[in-house]
């Protein structure tokens, strides 16, 4: 019996965001096991690797695996995936971007260790204890995957044929990109699943920008009542909207909160962060340095702000002086 | 080091390494002010790539940082003085984005002096031989970037996975064979 296309879920270095955003396809999922098999999905059914190891090579339709690359355990079962499917699908920006575990890139090994064994004022741990990757029981040793020097996106570690971009991916993204390629529909390898437009192009509060924005201050959002019909970036936010791709339909702009930048840049753009910072820093009013440094100084964490999700796939990826 | 010498990617060892500046030039002055440099015969250091674009306001921060990754120690970028910019504020924006691109820079660990924004006018040709000379001896001083070579030695932990999966997948493929 010719059986269904089929596919895997797999997750690495998330927060199980994109996990939940398969499950939000509500009713949709039953259409979707309609149209595919799911042979392989961690979070939420029985198998295990060994039943991945069990498929012939290129069986899998497509793997859609999110979460960044950070342990040896996560590089091998992408690369596994990777030999068992046609298709490799980058899902949500960790995948795609490197995401929020790739602002662990701004530290050494040891700077996160230390905080997250030691100095974080919730842990007792007071031999020091650290994770290791080899320990002798009885005899036997027993390995825990590593940490790796960097974090990593899915592409820099294996090749990735599509991405869907979003922390997460809505699920009428999903949705129809497994109906683009069960239709046979093959998009150019490395395209990004979503329209190729800055957010500013869908945003409701698009005619409410101005074209000349004339930056005072930066407000921060917690601190600020908004306005909930005009341009974020006019009311002196940083809405990463200008140089983030469309395709989430401004869900956060729609809440009245600014675009964090989670769908990462359009196809002419190589750095997200940089285009941001180039876009919003040549639209402040201040003309002398002591006036711009003093505009500049209201984003206290630029790395963070500009780079949120894009910092591992960036085009310097790590801090240069980190020691490991 | 010899295994990493490769042509125009990475710095060879110490000894034989010269710092290597990545300069973006403004047309309408310090290009012109490079080219008075040269046409009165003063003399600076040769590690300097010019780059001419039409105003300091056309240098996208991306610019900058891609010089870095492919293995620039500084980046130049010259234009300029305020108020007489040929397309009136693209100065202004440059240096707006400069002093944050700054920031960004630092928090990657990339020092100061590596990145200079100058304002040198079309008849400052001594102004171009200082300022180049000047980030030179500061390179010098601070030693290579090498980002290209940062990148392998980080990317080297992969390539025990790939090679063994590699083999694998050959192994399997022959069984099915």
């Amino acid at each position: 019996m010719p059986g269904k296309p089929t596919v895997a879920f797999y997750w690495c270095a998330s927060c199980g965001g994109c996990e939940e955003s398969v499950v939000d396809l509500a009713e949709g999922l039953l259409d979707f096991v309609g149209m595919v098999d799911i042979r392989f999905w961690p979070v939420a059914m029985d198998f295990k690797r060994s039943d991945v190891e069990a498929m012939p090579e290129g069986s899998l339709l497509a793997s859609l695996i999110n979460g960044a690359i950070r342990t040896s355990e996560q590089e091998e079962m992408a690369r596994l995936l990777r030999r068992k499917s046609q298709l490799v699908i980058a899902y949500g920006a960790c995948a795609q971007l490197g995401g929020i575990p790739g602002l662990g890139n701004q530290f050494g090994h040891d700077q996160i260790l230390r905080l997250a064994y030691e100095d974080c004022p919730s842990v007792q741990n007071p031999d020091k204890t650290r994770p290791q990757s080899h320990v002798q029981d009885n005899g036997r040793t027993v390995t825990l995957p590593h940490l790796h020097q960097v974090v990593r996106t899915l592409a820099q570690v294996v090749p990735v044929d599509y991405s869907l971009p979003g922390c997460p991916p809505t699920p009428e993204m999903l949705q129809q990109a497994i109906t683009r390629l069960l239709s046979g529909e093959r998009p150019a390898k490395g395209s990004v699943l979503a329209p190729d437009i800055a957010l500013c192009e869908q945003c409701p509060r698009k005619d409410s920008k101005p074209a000349d924005l004339r930056l005072e201050e930066f407000k921060r959002p917690h601190l600020t009542r908004l306005d909930p019909q005009k341009c974020l970036l006019a009311q002196g936010l940083v809405c990463m909207g200008p140089a983030t791709r469309g395709g989430c339909e401004a869900a956060c702009v729609r809440g009245n909160m600014p675009c964090s930048g989670c769908f990462g840049p359009t196809s002419r753009v190589k750095d997200q962060g940089a285009k941001m910072l180039s876009s919003l820093c040549s639209n402040i009013a201040a003309s002398t340095e002591p006036d711009i440094e003093r505009t500049l100084a209201t984003i206290p964490d630029p790395l963070g702000t500009f780079y949120r999700y894009s910092l591992a796939g960036s085009l310097l990826r790590a801090r240069a002086d980190r020691q490991r | 080091m010899s295994a990493h010498t490769q042509v125009g990617a990475v710095p060879a060892a110490v000894g034989t390494w010269e710092p290597r500046i990545v300069a973006f030039f403004c047309n309408w002055c310090t290009y012109t002010a490079a080219d008075l440099a040269g046409v009165s015969r003063m003399k600076h250091a040769p590690n300097v790539r010019i780059i001419r674009v039409m105003c300091s306001g056309r240098v996208d921060p991306q610019f900058v940082l891609e010089a870095f990754a492919k293995g620039a120690d500084g980046v130049l970028i010259g234009g300029c003085h305020l108020g007489d910019c040929h397309y009136v504020e693209g100065n202004y924006k440059a240096i707006r984005r400069v002093q944050m691109l700054r920031r960004i820079l630092r928090g990657m660990g990339i020092q100061d002096d590596r990145f200079r924004l100058e304002w040198i006018s079309a008849s400052e040709g001594e102004k171009v031989k200082r300022v180049i000379n000047d980030m030179v001896d500061k390179l010098r001083a601070l030693g290579p970037l090498g980002l290209p070579r940062r990148f392998q030695e980080w990317d080297r932990e992969l390539a025990p996975l790939e090679q063994a999966v590699e083999a694998e997948a050959k192994e399997a493929s022959a069984h099915a064979g």
